[in-house]
């Protein structure tokens, strides 16, 4: 190769499109959409599935049902302040409730490795049974397939839920407006860094616990505060960046958030700041956002507050007409900066 | 958080910005070096707070942007080897090289692991005495010596199953090529407050004399950067050249005796390509012959593999302060994190990619 001089104009080939799954697909990031959208939509063409939100809800008879179901691969099995198990209750349980509706029944499919010591799937199963009681959800159904040693990872969980969502109350992203406040129910990352601890063996001064907890009741006294609940997500994997993102687009509005008021634990923070993420995109099990009309939302606030998984939920923002599709925040400085959807998984940086 | 939050604190930072302001009486423009820097200064929007008289330019200290498209692609092919498992920071596995990247080898069943530290990389060889561990090993100045420390580790244990993919630089040879430009625009420059860290202060000194720029160390949060650019403000007003230093809490003028020694002795400076810019002669570091043990490119034979880089986009211009991100047709566009068109879109600190992820809004609201 011919050596350039600095005034160069060079640059990289662009990659051919993408002919294989990679890992950043399952990130619930920009890759993650990409696959939604131009795979599974285009597929099944369903208009309750285009809506996008975390548990369809659909109409038999007089009832409507709200369905969602979630696989359960994480590494480690166990974690400060949950496991598989438990994961595997409150994710599902978290999705439904979102979406206003009362959880009511669990299937859960076990994907067993080939050697899997009985003791941990006694554990796991203990602690989905606990977690199911806690939620008040029974679990009605399951299955259980065994993998040859090598093609899993100890042990998969997938559960599908479902719940009545009662009269009068129909919660959606697109339902949100310009002026909307948007609430969050608490600090934000500690699953995310939690997992990302155990897993690394990286040791902070104190434990950073997993915040996995089921939101059903928070949910119900949220929708009971007010009628103006326009919507509710729980922040999973792409944190709360993401959601936002996924209800900026969906909702043909922007999205505006303001730093100071977005709490994060000293510890979290720390650990951001070794590994160079922004807590803003890492996962959560315990949390959500409400989108409320303004004249609503003090009073949902403290509702919020009551609840023992939402004391310290505070108002992070306003849905604007502003820049539609975009989130934008109010740093600490009072400058403006686009907080945007990633594209894969956060990567720890090199310095 | 100690060290953090008051180097956040909006009223101070707001009260360097008005002394900016108050002390500028014509449009300079200054770079700051490192990636790290120009990541503080899009997330918090320095720019905004700053007056329209002082422009930045972002240089190339991004280390994931300027590793050569040839480095990634001996990366990839070495990852594909059935015995080889190839250790990586992070960052690293989302740059594209010719053809594919090492999250698409990963998807084809390549041996690649992530670690936080390179004596990880050793521990993983020392574990795993049936696989060729190689660890790319890239970087500047500030993480040479860990990768360094990783070399010498596995030399004191006499591993044979280790071997790195070094591809290191300097910053001051980028500064002086920069500074040795006819296009050049800077008159002032942020140099690298952790680059400093490990190497002092000294060479910063002979290229602030020999182009009679000023130079200061600064820091990576909005305050450091601030107070940084009022620091080079004041020089530039005054008429003053002089090397000086913001972040006095983690650079001595030595900088850390025990990192260069071990510098030193593991590696020797050699030329080297930077991607999107060119071969900068006596901008690398190379294994020194006493390791050449532990250097993929000859263990593996990888001279052999070369690439070439199109001319398509701006790169250059941008990493020399002569476009901004914005200023490309491609960007936010043809040009995304997904798929970038050139090195400053690859890795979070690239000054596109910074543009891209913080300050999209300027261009959409205009």
């Amino acid at each position: 190769m011919s050596s350039k001089s600095i005034t160069d104009i060079t640059c990289a080939i662009p990659l051919p499109a993408r002919d294989t799954v990679l890992l950043g697909h399952g990130s619930g990031g920009r890759l993650s959409a990409e696959l939604v959208r131009d795979i599974f939509l285009p597929a099944f063409g369903d208009p309750e599935l285009a809506r996008l939100n975390d548990q369809a809800v659909v109409s038999i008879g007089d009832s409507r049902i709200a369905m969602t179901t979630d696989s359960f691969v994480i590494n480690p099995l166990f974690f400060p302040g949950g496991d598989i198990g438990s994961l595997a209750v409150n994710g599902t349980v978290n999705d439904l409730a979102v979406g206003g509706a009362t959880p009511l029944f669990l299937s859960v499919a076990f994907i067993l490795e080939e050697g899997l010591s009985m003791d941990v799937l006694h554990r796991v199963v203990r602690s989905l049974q606990v977690a199911a009681e806690a939620a008040n959800v029974r679990v009605v159904t399951g299955d259980t397939k065994v993998v040859e040693r090598g093609k899993g990872d100890g042990l998969f969980i997938n559960t599908t839920g479902i719940g009545l969502v009662p009269a009068g109350i129909s919660l959606s992203a697109d339902n949100a407006q310009p002026g909307d406040k948007i609430l969050l129910s608490g600090p934000v990352g500690e699953h995310g860094i939690a997992i990302l601890a155990q897993r690394e063996g990286l040791e902070f001064e104190t434990t950073i616990e997993s915040d996995c907890a089921p939101l059903h009741t928070l949910c119900a006294e949220i929708l009971s505060a007010g009628a103006g609940v326009r919507c509710m997500r729980d922040l999973t994997r792409g944190g709360l960046s993401s959601a936002l993102n996924e209800i900026a687009a969906q909702a043909k509005v922007g999205v505006e958030l303001n730093e100071t008021a977005i709490p994060v634990r000293e510890e979290v923070k720390g650990a951001c700041e070794m590994l160079g993420f922004d807590p803003l995109y890492v996962a959560n099990e315990g949390k959500l956002i409400a989108i409320v009309a303004p004249d609503s939302a003090e009073n949902v606030l403290s509702a919020m507050r009551r609840n023992r998984f939402g004391q310290q939920s505070s108002i992070i923002g306003t849905i604007t007409a502003a820049h539609v599709g975009l989130v934008t925040m109010k740093t600490l400085l009072g400058t403006t900066r686009v907080v945007d959807m990633l594209s894969g998984d956060q990567l720890p940086r090199i310095c | 958080m100690k060290y953090l939050d008051e180097y956040r604190d909006s009223t101070i930072a707001r009260a360097l910005a008005a002394e900016i302001a108050a002390v500028t009486t014509r449009h300079w423009v200054l770079m700051e070096i490192c990636g790290g820097q120009t990541h503080t200064i899009m997330r918090y929007g320095l720019d905004e707070l700053l007056p329209s008289k002082i422009e930045l330019v972002h240089g190339p200290g991004c280390p994931v942007c300027v590793t050569p498209l040839e480095t990634i692609d001996k990366a990839i092919a070495l990852a594909l080897l059935p015995d080889v498992t190839l250790v990586s920071y992070g960052d690293m596995l989302r740059v594209p090289g010719s053809n594919s990247d090492l999250f698409r080898a990963k998807a084809q069943g390549a041996d690649i692991r992530v670690v936080y530290s390179p004596v990880e990389a050793v521990r993983i060889a020392q574990a795993n005495p049936d696989r060729k561990v190689v660890f790319l090993a890239i970087g500047f100045e500030t993480t040479a010596p860990a990768n360094a420390m990783a070399a010498w580790r596995a030399k004191q244990q006499n591993l044979t199953n280790f071997s790195m993919l070094v591809s290191h630089v300097l910053v001051p040879p980028a500064i002086r090529a920069l500074l040795a430009s006819r296009d050049n625009r800077i008159q002032g420059f942020i140099a690298p407050g952790h680059v400093c860290t490990i190497v002092g202060c000294q060479d910063y000194e002979d290229l602030a004399r020999e182009f009679s720029i000023p130079i200061v160390v600064g820091g990576f949060e909005p305050v450091d950067l601030l107070e940084a650019i009022l620091m080079l403000v004041k020089q530039l007003e005054a008429g003053d050249v002089c090397v000086e230093n913001q972040y006095v809490r983690s650079v001595t003028y030595a900088g850390n005796q025990h990192a260069q020694r071990i510098l030193k002795e593991v590696f020797e400076v050699a030329d080297q390509k930077w991607r999107g810019i060119g071969e900068i002669p006596r901008s690398g570091l190379k294994f020194r012959s006493e390791y050449a043990a532990y250097d993929a490119n000859l263990v593996f034979n990888l001279d052999v593999i070369t690439a070439d880089e199109p001319a398509e986009c701006i790169s250059a211009l941008v990493l020399q302060g002569l476009r901004k991100p914005t200023d490309c047709a491609a960007f936010a566009i043809r040009c995304t994190p997904e798929n970038p068109l050139g090195a400053p879109m690859v890795s979070s600190e690239g000054a596109c990619a910074a543009y891209y992820h913080y300050r999209r809004h300027v261009k959409e609201l205009a």
